[in-house]
């Protein structure tokens, strides 16, 4: 699904690669913050624009571009979705004021996924189970979380393997009505779950004779640090939110549909 | 005093009607190379999981007798105490590494007994370089080659700075040529560094050159403790059905049919044929 | 017969595993295909059964064309059994895990009945029949894959590393059974790099390096030809590496026979024993 294509991490060079997850998942909040604020056409289609730049500045715009592709088809959901409720809600008319107020919602959506996918796209997991680490969250969060992904790799390709040898017995997957295909991932299913649990037996044996739980204050080998460019992203989102709140309580902010002499 | 010494060790699974070790009484002394060997299922995985704590406290079941390693009594400490003085290496590289690079992953335990920064940098640099495995640092694990990996897990363990390590078949599910890398590397640790190992392996072709100790089980007892020369050249090892090295095997038919070789029992093919050119001059 | 004709294979993610690979393979023989790991060794056996179909050339089991075969259709002929018995068990019984492929094919109750006893009886499981494969160790498991394997009875059998974990005693019982299957007329492929258990059987080998097929002949002459194991990353076999330390002393290279060896040996020093006194 292309919608996934825009969240898998890549590993390229870039200024917004190199920032600290910790502030880049902050300026994904305060856009959260900010599209939840305004309700009007606008200011969300300037916050959508205003985030390309960093998105080209990151090099991520083919993948960007590629999620974005994917969420139109629940973009259009939303927009359809909110058509219809007003319609049936506010008196069965379907007027400028109804379509523009989907038209928000949608944005704000867009908006989100916007930011989301720059976060995923730029941060390794390693950087992510990092911040992970140092943050309040308990040691065995982020360390469910860092297994979890070094090993979702294994397990895709256990899972092929599995599929394989089953196959090799004469299993055909593809044959059958619904419920048959589904009892036909059973032999696939036992032997990946069996293996799951074998594998984390000799995990945990190994992570045992490592010490694990010696000391309830656990060191960590790198450090996550801010740097100069993490004071410059919070410096511009901070802004972004102060500009945000004062147009809010003091710019009346014109809807689109007042341009076209619609009430 | 041996490093390692258990008197009578028994224990039996907890779900299991037969004891996997009985009556297990071994002594090794520090800096030795210790090489245990036997048939699948002669209780070999199983008294090396006693040296550093698995059993009996992750695998319940009841463990008798006596056992003290680097000077603790093995039954009351739990494995992480253990882990300083015993580190252990496990047959399937893969499921050792948990860590998204080769460097965090041999910090990995000395985080857990919270190390400080520097010398935690200081003991990973270390530990890589003698794995050979310095230039993989930031590689993560599963883009790497099994022999690798078991590399890896080998400079993990060394990080602790343990006085014994303990390596269960750790080449089962590598080629020979990666295998005999693995065997260098642990043996270089033993000759350079004088750290006790205790290897488990079939391959003894590859391994008995490197042992002094050899311990052979069958059906959870010991059947042969001793010096792997004197061990490999009695008769009766051959009835147990573990691969003894074929230059072993050949030297004991050659002197058979009456061929003058010199008294000392080879181990491998090089020790063999250097025999042999003895004999020829 | 398994005939290969100049086969190429990419991965989806652009890995070249095969680079033109042909091969004919007669019933009957028996070939262990090698090589490092990356060679193309999997790669190569998962096209007999249709698992893979080659990005370029063709494959034909029994003259059938494998790109225009299911897997199911040509499994029955190309039986293959993999490296981790735990791959496949998921049954609960082993009678249950044998019947699998026989339902599959669509076998009728009466004959699955018997041809589960002729493979339990085969591989000497008949007092597991009703156990959980989970319960058994670890060479059981092994012998129960192949033995839902061998219970249809395919002409081809490949195995995959079936070496692995196993002990000295297990690895002499696989090579008679080895030979036992060759004697009823079956065609034996194994994936290895244990280089004594080929040694041993001496069957055809098939170097394989780089995606592309290195040697192919006896496995005498190439299990001891040096320049060849090392281009393949191979190591020599124990009793090939006696020899070649000692070639200043006239000894031939080719011996992997331990009985062999020993009669040369006993000659050259009997001969320098007569040439003392």
């Amino acid at each position: 699904m292309s919608v996934f294509d825009g969240l898998k991490f890549r590993k390229i060079y870039s200024p917004v690669h190199n920032l600290d997850p910790r502030m880049k998942f902050i300026y994904v909040i305060i856009v959260f913050a900010v599209a939840i604020i305004f309700s009007s056409m606008i200011p969300l289609v300037s916050l959508f624009l205003m985030q390309v730049p960093f998105v080209m500045l990151a090099r991520v715009q083919k993948q960007w571009l590629r999620s974005l592709r994917g969420a139109m088809f629940l973009a259009l959901f939303i927009f359809s979705i909110n058509i219809a409720t007003n319609f049936f809600t506010q008196g069965y008319t379907l007027n400028a004021k109804n379509i523009e107020d989907a038209a928000t919602m949608t944005m704000r959506f867009l908006v989100l996924v916007e930011s989301f996918s720059v976060f995923f796209l730029t941060t390794s997991p390693d950087h992510l189970g990092l911040a992970l680490e140092q943050s309040k969250i308990p040691y065995e969060f982020s360390f469910a979380f860092t297994t979890a992904v070094r090993f979702v790799p294994v397990l895709a390709e256990e899972a092929q393997t599995i599929m394989d040898a089953q196959k090799a017995r004469g299993l055909e997957l593809e044959k059958g009505n619904f419920l048959k295909r589904i009892r036909n991932y059973v032999p696939v299913l036992i032997p990946l779950i069996v293996s799951a649990i074998r594998r984390s037996l000799e995990l945990a044996e190994a992570m045992e004779s490592r010490a694990w739980g010696a000391t309830k204050k656990r060191t960590n080998l790198y450090e996550l640090k801010f740097h100069r460019g993490d004071y410059v992203l919070l410096a511009l989102t901070i802004g972004v939110l102060i500009v945000t709140i004062y147009a809010f309580l003091y710019v009346p902010i014109p809807t689109i549909r007042s341009f076209f002499g619609f009430p | 005093m041996p490093i390692i010494e258990t008197k009578n060790l028994s224990y039996t699974y907890p779900s299991a009607s037969r004891p996997a070790i009985l009556d297990v009484s071994i002594k090794v002394e520090k800096g030795e190379f210790v090489l245990i060997t036997g048939p699948s299922g002669c209780g070999k995985t199983t008294l090396c999981r006693t040296f550093n704590g698995l059993i009996p406290h992750f695998y319940q079941g009841e463990l008798k007798g006596e056992i003290i390693v680097a000077g603790k009594d093995a039954k009351n400490h739990p494995t992480v105490e253990m882990a300083e003085h015993v580190g252990m290496v496990f047959q399937n590289p893969e499921n050792q590494l948990f860590a998204l690079s080769v460097e965090k992953d041999v910090a990995f335990g000395l985080e857990n007994l919270g190390f400080s920064r520097e010398e935690m940098r200081k003991r990973v640099n270390w530990a890589l370089k003698l794995a050979g495995i310095y230039d993989l640092r930031e590689r993560s694990p599963h883009e790497m080659s099994g022999g690798q990996q078991q590399r890896v897990a080998i400079a993990a363990v060394l990080a602790m700075q343990p006085e014994i390590i303990v390596l269960d078949e750790p080449t089962s599910f590598l080629d020979p040529l990666s295998a005999e890398k693995i065997f260098e590397v642990i043996y270089d640790l033993n000759q350079k560094l004088g750290i006790t190992v205790v290897l488990v392996e079939h391959r003894l072709d590859l391994t008995a050159k490197y042992a002094d100790h050899i311990i052979i089980m069958d059906e959870g007892k010991i059947c042969f403790d001793g010096n792997t020369r004197e061990v490999l050249s009695k008769q009766e090892t051959r009835l147990i059905g573990v691969g003894i090295p074929k230059a072993t095997l050949l030297y004991e038919m050659l002197k058979k049919e009456g061929a003058r070789l010199s008294n000392k029992t080879p181990l491998c093919s090089r020790e063999l044929a250097d025999i042999i050119q003895e004999a020829l001059k | 017969m398994l005939v290969v004709e100049d086969v190429q294979f990419t991965y989806p993610s652009g890995v070249e595993a095969l680079k033109g690979v042909s091969l004919t393979v007669k019933d009957g023989e028996f070939v262990a295909i090698m090589g490092q790991n990356g060679a193309g060794k999997t790669t190569l056996v998962k096209h007999f059964n249709g698992l893979l179909k080659p990005t370029r050339g063709s494959v034909r089991v029994n003259n059938v064309d494998t790109s225009k075969s299911s897997v199911a259709t040509l499994a029955r002929h190309v039986g293959f059994v993999f490296q981790n018995p735990d791959h496949q068990l998921f049954c609960e019984t082993v009678d249950d895990e044998i019947a699998f492929a026989l339902k599959n094919f669509g076998y009728e109750q009466c004959i699955i009945e018997k041809r589960i006893t002729w493979a339990v009886n085969l591989l000497g499981l008949s007092q597991y029949r009703k156990t959980s494969p989970f319960m058994l160790s670890g060479g059981e498991r092994k012998r129960v894959a192949l033995a839902s394997v061998l219970a249809w009875d395919p002409q081809i059998l490949v195995l995959d590393e079936p070496t692995i974990g196993q002990d000295h005693r297990q690895k002499e019982n696989l090579r008679q059974f080895i030979m036992q299957l060759q004697t009823q007329g079956k065609t034996i492929v194994i994936v290895t790099h244990d280089v004594e258990f080929v040694a041993e059987c001496n069957p055809r080998v098939v170097l394989m390096r780089e995606g592309k097929i290195l040697a192919d002949g006896q496995g005498k002459q190439i299990l001891t030809n040096p320049t060849l194991l090392e281009q393949a990353s191979i190591v020599l076999p124990q009793i090939a590496q006696i020899f070649k330390h000692l070639t200043t002393q006239g000894f031939p290279v080719n011996i992997i026979d331990i009985y062999e060896a020993k009669n040369l040996l006993m000659e050259k020093l009997e001969e320098r024993k007569h040439e003392c006194l």
